[in-house]
C-alpha cells in the first residue's frame, strides 16, 4: 500500500544543507503495523513528516519517492496533499496536550476536520464529533465536547488527538512517539486502544518510537534507523532473537528486559564481570511516619501521607511510582532540600529532618547526602565548565585548593569515565551522556555515604542509559555508597536495586526485596505497573543462558 | 464558568491598590516640591495673603497624614485645584481638552494596528523573505525615532516642501468652525452634523500627528505580532492541524493568528504607555489642544496644580485602559481562571 | 576563603577571542559596536575636536545653511550647529548611562530577591512596580522632574526610576524559573548558601536577556531625556543637548531652516539606533553558549 524508495530529506541550516534522512526504502502492506525505532536524531520523526509533507520551514524532500495507493506523495501538489492528510493518512503526536489548539473546544477542533473533509455538515457536525469521541472510548463524550484541552488529562488529550486522526476514516495512521511523557499505565491504555481500533478498521499503521520494547510489543515488523538510514528491517521477534546489524544488536542489548543483568545491557565486547554487591545490615537511613502537606489555593495537598522505610548501609533501594505519587517529594525531603511537615528522617541515627533545609547547608552531614538529578542538562550551570561544576562542592565543603583540587577533579572525572580534555567544556558543548557523567562526578566529589538518584537516565537514549547504569553500579562497588534510586521504570529499577518500594498517591503500597516484588507482587497496583510495562520478546539464546547462570 | 468570573473579580479588585498607589505617588509629587509647596501652587504673581490662603486650602499646616486625607477627599469630589494660567478648575480644563488627545491617540493606534499586525503576520509567515527584512528594518528604525523629531521632519516635508498638509496648528484650520460638541471628537461630531467638509478638514489636520504617533507605535506591535505568530506557527497544534488536512487559511488564521493575538493584546498595555507619553511631545509639535500640550504650557508657567492634575489624570486613564485590555483578554482566553500557578 | 576562580582557567576560547568572534560573526554587531565607538569618541574628546565654540554667538551669521566653515549650518544666534551637536553627546550619553546603571543595579537587586525568595517580599515589590507602571512612563518622569526641580540629576533619577520595573520584572522572572532548576538545587547540595546560589549560580544566567534590555533601555533613556528637554524640562539652554537643539530648531522648520533641527535629531536617532542594534551583540558576548 505504501512503497518508499530512496527517500532523502534535507534541511537548510546556517551551516549549509543537512541531510536528516538519507535514502531510506521500505514497504508497508495493508493492515500491517510497522515500527520505526531509533534514538534521538536518527531521522525517524522527519521521515513521518516528509510522508505527510508537513516538514518545518527549510526542510524538503531531496530525492526518492513515497508511493501511496499509486500516487507519489513526494511529488504531489499541496492541494492534493490537503486531501490526503486526515482523510487518507493521519497522524498522532507526542505531547498530546500541546498537539491541540489551546483556545478551541475539542469538539470544535473535531468539527473543523470533519467538515473540511466533507464528513459532516453544519447541522450534523456536533453529533458526528461526539460520535468520533465515543469511537475512541471517551466516556461522557457529550460533556467532553465542550472541554478545552487544558481541562483534560494527558491521556485524555491523546484520545482526542486520536479521535481527530480517525474521524475521517484514514487507511494509514502514523503515530509519532504517542506515549512519550505519559505514565506507564496510561501508555498501555493508549497503545492498546490504538492497536485495537486500527486492527478493527483494517488500517495500516506506523509507530515511531525510541522504545524498542514498546515497538516490539505492538508492531509486526520493525525498521531500525540510525543517522538517517535504515540499518535493519525485520519481524520483531526475529530482530530480537538474532540482530544482524551491530547497531541493532547494541540497541537490543541495551533495552532493559526481564532476565537481563546490568552487564547484559552493554555490548558483549566490553562486558566485564560485575563486582559482587552485598548490602550491609546496619540501617543508614530510617524514615518514620514522614508526612508532607503543601498548602494550595484549593486546600492542603497531602503529597506524602506518613511513610516509613529503612535503607541499610550499602543497600540500593528503588522508589517506584507514577507521576504525582510523591516519590520526588520524598527524595527532596531526604536530600534536605525540602522541609517535612512531620515525621523523622534518621541518618546514621541522627534526625536530620530536625535541621531546617535552609540551615542544612552548614550541617556536617551535607556532604554525606548527595543527589544525581533527573535532567543532566538542566542540572548543570550553563555558565560553568565541567571543571568548575565538579570543583564547586569541593571548594565549598573542603579545604582542597590549587594543585590538589585539580588532581581531585581529574581523579573524579576519570572515575566517572569523563575524558580529561572535556573538563574545560561548557555544558552545551557536551553530549547527554557526558553531561550525566559530570553530574555524577559532582555528586560523588566528597565521597557521600548516601546518594539519591532521581531518574538519572530518564532523559537519555537507551544505549547511554545502559552505560550510565553500569557506571553507577561500578561506583557503588568501588566507593561503598548507599543508593536510593527514584524511577518510574520497574525494568530499570530491577537492574540496580536489591529492595523496591512502590508508591501510589503518597503512600507506600508495597515494599520488599526486588526479586520478590518483581516476580510475585502482592499489591494490585504493583501488578498493574508490571503488566503495563512493555515486554520485549525473548532475546538471543546467549542472553537467556547468561541470565540463567 | 465560575472560575472565570472569579478571575475577573480578582482582576477588578487588583485595580484598587494600584489606584491607591497612584494617588499616593501623586500626593507625594505635590508635596515633594522644593521649598514651600504653597508658594508654588499659588503661582508666581501671588502675594503673602494668597499664599496663606493656598496653604490653608491645601491643609499644608496640618500633619502629613491629615494632608493626605484632605487631598484624597478633594480628589473624590473631583477637585484637582485651580489652574493659575487659565483660572479654571483643573478638572474642567482637562475634561475640555481630553477628547482632542483621545482622538489623536486612538486614530494613531488604529492606524498602527492596521499596518503592524498584517505586517507582523506576513513577516512570520514568510520568514526570511523581503517582507520579513522590511519588517525588521521598520521595527528597529521605528523604536529609534524620537517622535518630536519625526513630527518636525514630516512638517518640513509635507507642509513646507510639498504643501500637502495644512499648517501644523491645532485640530482644525481657522477657516472652519468647530462642529457642534457632542462627543468632543471632531471626526464623530462633524459626521453627526453631516458636515463632510469639516470632516475632511479634520482628517487633513489629523493626518500628520497621527502618522507621527503611529510610526512610533508600529514597531512594538509589529515585533510582538511577528514573534507571537512565529511561536504559534511552530506549535504542535499547528502541526496537528496541518496533518489533519485543514486548509492553509484555516491553519494560519483560525489556529495560528487567534493564538498569536493573545500575547499581542497583552503588549498593547505597554504600547499605550508609550503612546500616552509620546502624545505629549506630538501635541507640542503640532500645537494640538489636548491635555499634553496643556501640561507643557502649565510647566512653562509653573502651574503645578495643572501639571499634577494632568499626571494623575493620565495615570487613571492608563489604569482604565489596562483594565479594559485585561478584561477583554479574559474573555478571549478560556484558560483564564483555571491558571492554578 | 577562595573563590571559583581558583580553578585554572583554560577555556577553549578566551573572553577576548570570544569578543572578536562575536564581532566577526555578525556584521550588524560589528556595525553597531563601531557606531558606539564613534559616539564614545565624541563624548570623550568632542569638546577638544570641534571647530567652533558651541556657545559663541554671532548674530551677523545667523541661520546660515551648511557650508565648509559651518558643516551643519548655524542657528538663530549664529552658533555653529555641528559643534553644538558633537559637544552635546557627552551630556546625553552621561544621562542615559547613569540612569540605566542605577536602574540596572536597583532593579536587579529587587528582582533577584523577589524572584528567589518570593512570598511577601515578592508581593510588596509587585504592588510597588504595578504602581510605577500604572503611570505612562514619560508622564511620570515629567511629574517627577516638575516636582523635584528642573535639574540634570533629577532627569537621571526620573529616568532611572521609570526603568527600574523593566529590570526588576525581567530579573524576577529569570530568577524565578531557575530557582528550582537542577543546577540551582545542585549548587545548594554542593554547600552554597541561598545567597551564594542566587548571586553566583542563578543571577549570572539572567544576564544574556538583560543585556538586550540594557541596550533597549539606553535608547529609551536618551529619548526620554531628550523628550523632557524638548518640552523644557531638565537641561536648560544654552547648554547644548540634542532634545533642546531639536526644540530650538523646531521654531525655524516652518520657515524652511531645516538644518537647525535636522542634525541634532539625526544624531539623536543614530545614537538610539546604535544602542538598539547593540542588544544582540551584547547578549552574544555574555552568553557562554555562544562560545565554541
Amino acid at each position: 500500500m505504501l512503497h518508499i524508495s530512496d527517500l532523502s530529506v534535507s534541511f537548510r541550516t546556517r551551516r549549509g544543507e543537512v541531510e536528516a534522512v538519507r535514502g531510506i526504502s521500505f514497504d508497508l502492506a495493508a493492515g500491517e503495523t510497522l515500527g520505526i525505532v531509533g534514538e534521538s536524531g536518527s531521522g525517524k520523526s522527519v521521515t513521518s513528516y516528509a510522508l505527510m509533507r508537513i516538514l518545518d520551514a527549510g526542510g524538503r524532500i531531496k530525492a526518492g519517492s513515497a508511493v501511496f495507493d499509486g500516487r507519489d506523495l513526494a511529488q504531489a501538489a499541496e492541494r492534493d496533499m490537503q486531501r490526503v492528510r486526515g482523510r487518507e493518512i493521519s497522524m498522532i503526536f507526542q505531547n498530546p496536550r500541546a498537539a491541540l489548539n489551546p483556545i478551541r473546544k475539542v469538539g470544535h477542533q473535531l468539527e473543523d476536520v470533519l467538515r473540511r473533509h466533507g464528513r459532516a455538515t453544519r447541522s450534523n457536525a456536533r453529533a458526528k464529533a461526539i460520535e468520533a469521541l465515543e469511537a475512541v472510548r471517551i466516556r461522557d463524550a457529550r460533556a467532553r465536547y465542550d472541554a478545552y484541552p487544558f481541562e483534560l488529562s494527558g491521556g485524555m488529550c491523546q484520545r482526542v488527538v486520536f479521535a481527530i486522526a480517525l474521524a475521517c476514516g484514514p487507511r494509514l495512521l502514523i503515530a509519532d512517539e504517542p506515549t512519550t511523557g505519559l505514565d506507564i499505565t496510561t501508555q498501555k491504555a493508549v497503545m492498546d486502544l490504538v492497536r485495537d481500533l486500527t486492527r478493527d478498521r483494517g488500517m495500516s499503521s506506523i509507530l515511531i518510537t525510541h522504545d524498542l520494547g514498546l515497538a516490539a510489543q505492538y508492531c509486526d515488523r520493525l525498521a531500525v534507523m540510525k543517522d538517517g538510514q535504515i540499518v535493519e528491517t525485520g519481524a520483531a521477534s526475529a530482530l530480537f532473537a538474532d540482530p544482524q546489524h551491530p547497531y541493532t544488536r547494541k540497541l537490543v542489548d541495551a533495552t532493559p528486559r526481564p532476565g537481563a543483568s546490568l552487564r547484559d545491557l552493554l555490548p558483549a565486547e566490553v562486558r566485564t564481570p560485575l563486582a559482587d554487591h552485598e548490602p550491609g545490615t546496619r540501617p543508614l537511613v530510617q524514615v518514620r511516619d514522614l508526612v508532607k502537606i503543601f498548602p494550595s489555593k484549593s486546600g492542603p495537598v497531602h503529597a506524602v501521607k506518613g511513610i516509613s522505610f529503612t535503607i541499610r548501609e550499602g543497600q540500593s533501594v528503588g522508589l517506584v511510582g507514577e507521576s504525582g505519587c510523591g516519590k520526588s517529594t520524598t527524595s527532596s525531603m531526604l536530600v534536605r532540600l525540602l522541609d517535612r511537615t512531620s515525621g523523622d528522617i534518621l541518618f546514621d541515627g541522627f534526625d536530620i529532618a530536625g535541621v531546617p533545609a535552609d540551615k542544612f547547608v552548614r550541617d556536617a552531614r551535607r556532604s554525606q547526602i548527595q543527589m544525581v538529578f533527573q535532567d543532566a542538562t538542566d542540572s548543570l550551570n550553563p555558565r560553568h565548565s565541567a571543571r568548575q561544576t565538579i570543583a564547586d562542592p569541593i571548594l565549598r565543603m573542603s579545604d582542597l585548593r590549587g594543585a590538589a583540587l585539580t588532581a581531585r577533579v581529574e581523579e573524579l572525572a576519570t572515575l566517572c569515565g569523563l575524558p580529561l580534555p572535556l573538563l574545560d567544556r561548557f555544558p552545551h558543548q557536551l553530549s547527554g551522556g557526558q553531561k550525566a557523567r559530570v553530574g555524577i562526578a559532582r555528586a560523588i566529589a566528597l565521597d557521600p555515604k548516601f546518594l539519591i538518584l532521581d531518574e538519572p537516565t530518564a532523559a537519555l537514549d537507551v544505549s547511554i542509559q545502559a552505560v550510565v547504569l553500569n557506571l553507577l553500579a561500578d561506583l557503588r562497588a568501588r566507593l561503598g555508597m548507599t543508593y536510593l534510586f527514584v524511577s518510574h521504570d520497574l525494568n530499570v529499577v530491577r537492574l540496580l536495586c536489591d529492595h523496591v518500594i512502590v508508591m501510589q498517591g503518597g503512600e507506600i503500597v508495597e515494599q520488599g526485596p526486588a526479586a520478590q516484588v518483581m516476580e510475585a507482587p502482592s499489591h494490585p497496583y504493583t501488578q498493574t505497573l508490571l503488566s503495563a510495562a512493555p515486554k520485549p520478546p525473548a532475546a538471543r539464546p546467549s542472553l537467556l543462558k547468561s541470565a540463567a547462570e | 464558568m465560575a472560575g472565570r468570573a472569579r478571575a475577573i473579580g480578582i482582576r477588578l479588585a487588583q485595580t484598587v491598590p494600584v489606584i491607591l498607589g497612584v494617588v499616593v505617588i501623586s500626593f507625594i509629587l505635590t508635596r515633594a516640591l522644593p521649598g514651600d509647596p504653597a508658594v508654588y501652587f499659588a503661582g508666581a504673581m501671588a502675594d503673602e495673603q494668597s499664599i496663606q490662603q493656598v496653604r490653608e486650602a491645601l491643609g499644608l499646616d496640618q500633619p502629613l497624614v491629615t494632608q493626605f486625607f484632605l487631598y484624597f477627599a478633594d480628589l473624590v469630589r473631583g477637585d484637582l485645584g485651580r489652574s493659575i494660567s487659565t483660572g479654571q478648575p483643573v478638572l474642567t480644563d482637562l475634561a475640555m481638552r481630553l477628547p482632542a488627545s483621545l482622538e489623536l491617540t486612538l486614530s494613531a493606534l488604529i492606524v498602527s494596528c492596521a499596518i503592524a499586525i498584517p505586517l507582523g503576520v506576513l513577516a512570520a509567515v514568510r520568514q526570511g523573505s523581503w517582507v520579513d527584512h522590511l519588517c525588521r528594518v521598520l521595527v528597529t528604525a521605528g523604536v529609534s525615532l524620537p517622535t518630536f523629531f519625526t513630527g518636525i521632519l514630516l512638517v518640513y516635508v509635507f507642509y513646507y516642501l510639498l504643501g500637502w498638509a495644512p499648517s501644523p496648528l491645532g485640530r482644525l484650520d481657522f477657516i472652519y468652525l468647530e462642529p457642534p460638541r457632542v462627543t468632543g471628537f471632531y471626526l464623530v461630531d462633524s459626521l453627526l452634523a453631516r458636515d463632510l467638509e469639516t470632516f475632511g478638514a479634520t482628517v487633513r489636520q489629523l493626518a500628520l500627528p497621527t502618522i507621527t504617533l503611529a510610526l512610533f507605535t508600529l514597531a512594538p506591535i509589529a515585533r510582538m505580532t511577528r514573534a507571537a505568530m512565529l511561536q504559534a506557527l511552530s506549535s504542535d497544534y499547528i502541526r496537528t492541524a496541518r496533518a489533519a488536512g485543514l486548509s492553509r487559511g484555516k491553519v494560519l488564521f483560525g489556529y495560528g493568528l487567534r493564538n498569536a493575538l493573545l500575547p499581542v493584546v497583552t503588549t498593547l498595555g505597554m504600547v499605550f504607555s508609550f503612546v500616552l507619553g509620546a502624545n505629549v511631545l506630538v501635541e507640542k509639535v503640532f500645537a494640538w489642544p489636548g491635555i499634553g500640550s496643556y501640561a507643557v504650557e502649565a510647566l512653562v508657567a509653573s502651574d503645578y496644580a495643572a501639571v499634577q492634575g494632568f499626571v494623575l489624570a493620565m495615570a487613571l486613564l492608563f489604569v482604565t485602559l489596562n483594565l479594559i485590555i485585561d478584561l477583554s483578554y479574559a474573555l478571549i482566553d478560556p484558560r483564564i481562571g483555571f491558571d492554578t500557578k | 576563603m577562595t573563590d571559583a576562580t581558583d580553578i585554572p582557567d583554560r577555556k577553549p576560547d578566551g573572553a577576548g577571542a570570544h569578543l572578536l568572534h562575536v564581532l566577526r560573526e555578525n556584521p550588524v554587531t560589528l556595525l553597531s559596536f563601531s557606531m558606539f565607538a564613534f559616539f564614545l569618541v565624541q563624548a570623550f574628546f568632542g569638546a577638544m575636536l570641534v571647530p567652533h565654540d558651541p556657545l559663541a554667538t554671532n548674530s551677523a551669521n545667523a541661520l546660515q545653511p551648511p557650508d565648509w566653515t559651518h558643516w551643519f549650518g548655524t542657528d538663530n544666534l549664529g552658533r555653529d550647529v555641528f559643534s553644538r551637536v558633537v559637544v552635546a553627546t557627552r551630556l546625553d550619553l552621561t544621562i542615559s548611562v547613569l540612569a540605566v546603571a542605577i536602574s540596572f543595579v536597583i532593579g536587579s537587586l529587587l528582582g533577584a530577591v523577589a524572584g528567589y525568595w518570593g512570598g511577601w517580599i515578592d508581593a510588596v515589590l509587585n504592588r510597588i512596580l504595578d504602581t510605577i507602571m500604572a503611570f505612562p512612563l514619560f508622564v511620570l518622569a515629567m511629574g517627577i522632574v516638575a516636582a523635584l526641580g528642573n535639574t540634570i540629576e533629577n532627569i537621571i533619577y526620573a529616568t532611572a526610576l521609570i526603568n527600574i520595573p523593566f529590570y526588576a520584572r525581567l530579573v524576577r522572572a529569570e530568577v524565578n524559573i531557575r530557582r528550582e532548576a537542577g543546577f540551582a538545587l545542585a549548587a545548594r547540595l554542593s554547600g552554597n548558601s541561598h545567597l551564594r546560589t542566587l548571586a553566583f549560580h542563578i543571577f549570572p544566567n539572567a544576564l544574556p536577556p538583560m543585556m538586550v534590555q540594557v541596550s533597549l533601555n539606553m535608547g529609551w533613556a536618551i529619548l526620554n531625556a531628550a523628550g523632557l528637554s524638548f518640552i523644557g524640562l531638565g537641561v536648560r539652554p544654552p547648554t547644548p543637548e540634542w532634545g533642546i537643539l531639536v526644540a530650538e530648531g523646531a521654531n525655524y522648520i516652518i520657515s524652511g531652516h531645516w538644518w537647525v533641527a535636522l542634525f541634532p535629531g539625526l544624531w539623536l536617532m543614530l545614537a538610539v539606533f546604535t544602542f538598539n542594534l547593540m542588544g544582540d551583540g551584547l547578549r552574544d558576548i555574555v552568553d557562554p553558549r555562544r562560545r565554541t
